[in-house]
């Protein structure tokens, strides 16, 4: 979830926006703003001297102040980084048949979830492509909150609408009662990323926020998520942006989700992607697997039984970053093999790193293909994910 | 204001070239007798380029401007020697960790030289944009073009605007 927050908006921005990276351009994406939806922190973004940029129909942080986002990005691997990730939506699903209703709008095993665990998920179409990723918190069997993106809010939302209205007509919910979708509309929620962030959490969570209603969601690669209600959003960045925490944009977020290994949607997934394909078969538990009973079952079974035509693979790419579209091909019998869906030069490795898919069969580590950049092909060998591996916090979750 | 730095270079060299012995090379010797024009000049796109009356060769660099802008650089793409360019054509293209950007020819020309430490030092361009990170040198087709850019005082108020 850490890093699932970019989408196309934020590549078309940051490519037109280097080489003319002019202040008049800037001026220009402030007129746009004014169109753009706001967070509550916007003000808190400006006064911390933010440069704001348009991403996913919000006025979003892409830096602060003169603080770069290599920088920014070395900051997070070796201390602490706050990011305002208010801009996702987030959802309640309530009623007696939550877990059943969820675990028919996505392939997940919610039932075996413990209370207060969270679980990456998928929401699927008829054919198994995914409409969107998710990370999914059960309060209780009857009690999910859900965490979608915001550059997909008008689609999910509409499938939600669509589906809870199908379910509460199914025999089961009539006798045991419906499911009620509830959009937490306004309310903050913000990240918490790095080595140090869990102990930095540790000192606020007994005393100085004993005042402030907030929940607080522990993921394993180092990073927290904090929802907080409209009212006092801004309070608690102000109490969580101090000691080794600095605030983070969208630039180091997508370098640091990407040496990750993590998908973003609306780059590395779109609605004509399986999770098969897209290497998230471990969202989906094996019993779920057999049983099938999720919508896109059909298609995720097929690609489970006869393997994926194509598969997301990581590449490490020599000279030249291959970034989102370069395609990629058979390094003797120049066969296009597949795309690169992201990629940047790692400012951690140093090297050039990317995802993309390949066709079944020339998707295993150390196979040797070419990329090709602007004109020129590119030795790009595959890797396994994720690039530079977290220091997994094991605290109580 | 670059003109006046290598006037006040050429006159210091002047100097020096008086005080020693006369088998040390000066750097006048080549053109005893010329006074070169040497003109700098922008473009929309934060290329600058620095043009030689006397040889006809203009020296593309991106601006400091740009280079803020990017961030790290780390890896620089270059024309081949002998490529004759139009002005506007993209000649090559420069990548941060931010994303690729696109180098244009600010005149026309043929490429003479590129800047071969770059590609195993591309944070020069941070270190040293607008004089050890040149990216090229293009001899000219059309010296009248370099007219039609910017001076210093258009590009700080293109840069400021």
């Amino acid at each position: 979830m850490s890093s699932r927050i970019l989408t196309k908006t934020l590549s078309g921005t940051v490519s037109q926006a280097t080489k003319r990276a002019t202040s008049s351009r800037v001026r220009c994406m402030a007129t746009e703003s004014g169109e753009l939806r706001k967070t509550r922190l916007y003000d808190f973004h400006v006064e911390n001297g933010a440069k704001m940029v348009p991403f996913a129909g919000y006025s979003m942080p892409l830096a602060y102040g003169s603080v770069g986002a290599v920088a920014s990005h070395h900051h997070v691997r070796k201390s602490a980084g706050l990011f305002d990730v208010g801009h996702m939506v987030q959802s309640n699903f309530l009623g007696p048949t939550a877990t059943q209703f969820l675990e028919w709008v996505t392939p997940s095993g919610l039932a075996a979830l413990k209370p207060y665990a969270s679980t990456l998920s998928v929401l699927l179409n008829e054919t198994g492509g995914i409409i969107d990723d998710t990370v999914i918190t059960k309060h209780a069997e009857d009690a999910f909150y859900v965490v979608t993106n915001a550059g997909r809010r008008d689609r999910d939302l509409a499938w939600f609408k669509e589906k809870v209205a199908e379910w509460n007509k199914t025999d089961l919910a009539k006798k045991e009662g419906g499911v009620e979708h509830e959009v937490l509309e306004d309310w903050g929620l913000l990240a918490l990323q790095g080595p140090e962030a869990a102990q930095f959490l540790q000192t606020y969570t007994s005393y100085d926020l004993k005042e402030l209603t907030f929940v607080c969601l522990r993921f394993p690669d180092e990073c927290s998520q904090i929802s907080i209600p409209p009212s006092e959003t801004t309070e608690v960045a102000k109490l969580l942006s101090k000691g080794p925490v600095l605030l983070t944009g969208l630039g180091a977020r997508d370098s640091l989700r990407l040496e990750a290994g993590m998908c973003l949607y609306g780059q590395d997934l779109n609605e004509d992607i399986t999770p098969i394909e897209a290497g998230l078969t471990w969202v989906i538990p094996k019993a779920r697997r057999e049983t099938g009973n999720f919508i896109g079952a059909e298609g995720v079974r097929k690609h489970l039984k006869e393997g994926p035509p194509r598969r997301r693979v990581g590449l490490i790419v020599e000279g030249a970053p291959a970034r989102q579209g370069a395609p990629i091909f058979h390094p003797t019998t120049k066969e296009p093999l597949g795309t690169v869906t992201s990629g940047i030069p790692s400012p951690t490795l140093s090297q050039n790193i990317a995802m993309g898919y390949v066709s079944s069969g020339f998707h295993k580590k150390n196979t040797e293909l070419l990329a090709e950049v602007r004109g020129k092909s590119r030795n790009a060998k595959i890797v396994g994910m994720p690039f530079v591996p977290t220091n997994y916090y094991r605290g109580s979750a | 204001m670059f003109n006046a730095i290598r006037q006040s270079a050429r006159s210091a060299n002047l100097v020096r070239a008086t005080r020693r012995p006369a088998n040390v090379a000066s750097p006048l010797r080549a053109f005893p007798s010329v006074r070169t024009l040497v003109t700098k000049r922008y473009t929309q796109d934060h290329e600058a380029v620095v043009f030689d009356d006397a040889t006809g060769v203009g020296i593309v660099t991106v601006t400091d401007y740009a280079q803020s802008s990017l961030g790290d650089v780390v890896f620089v793409e270059l024309p081949a020697v002998g490529t004759v360019v139009k002005q506007g054509d993209q000649i090559g293209a420069v990548e941060s960790v931010k994303a690729a950007s696109d180098i244009y020819a600010p005149v026309s020309g043929t490429v003479k030289e590129i800047n071969e430490t770059l590609s195993t030092q591309p944070g020069l361009l941070n270190k040293s944009p607008e004089i050890d990170g040149w990216l090229c040198k293009i001899e000219l087709s059309d010296a009248q073009e370099i007219t039609s850019l910017m001076d210093d005082a258009a590009y700080k108020a293109h840069c400021e605007h």
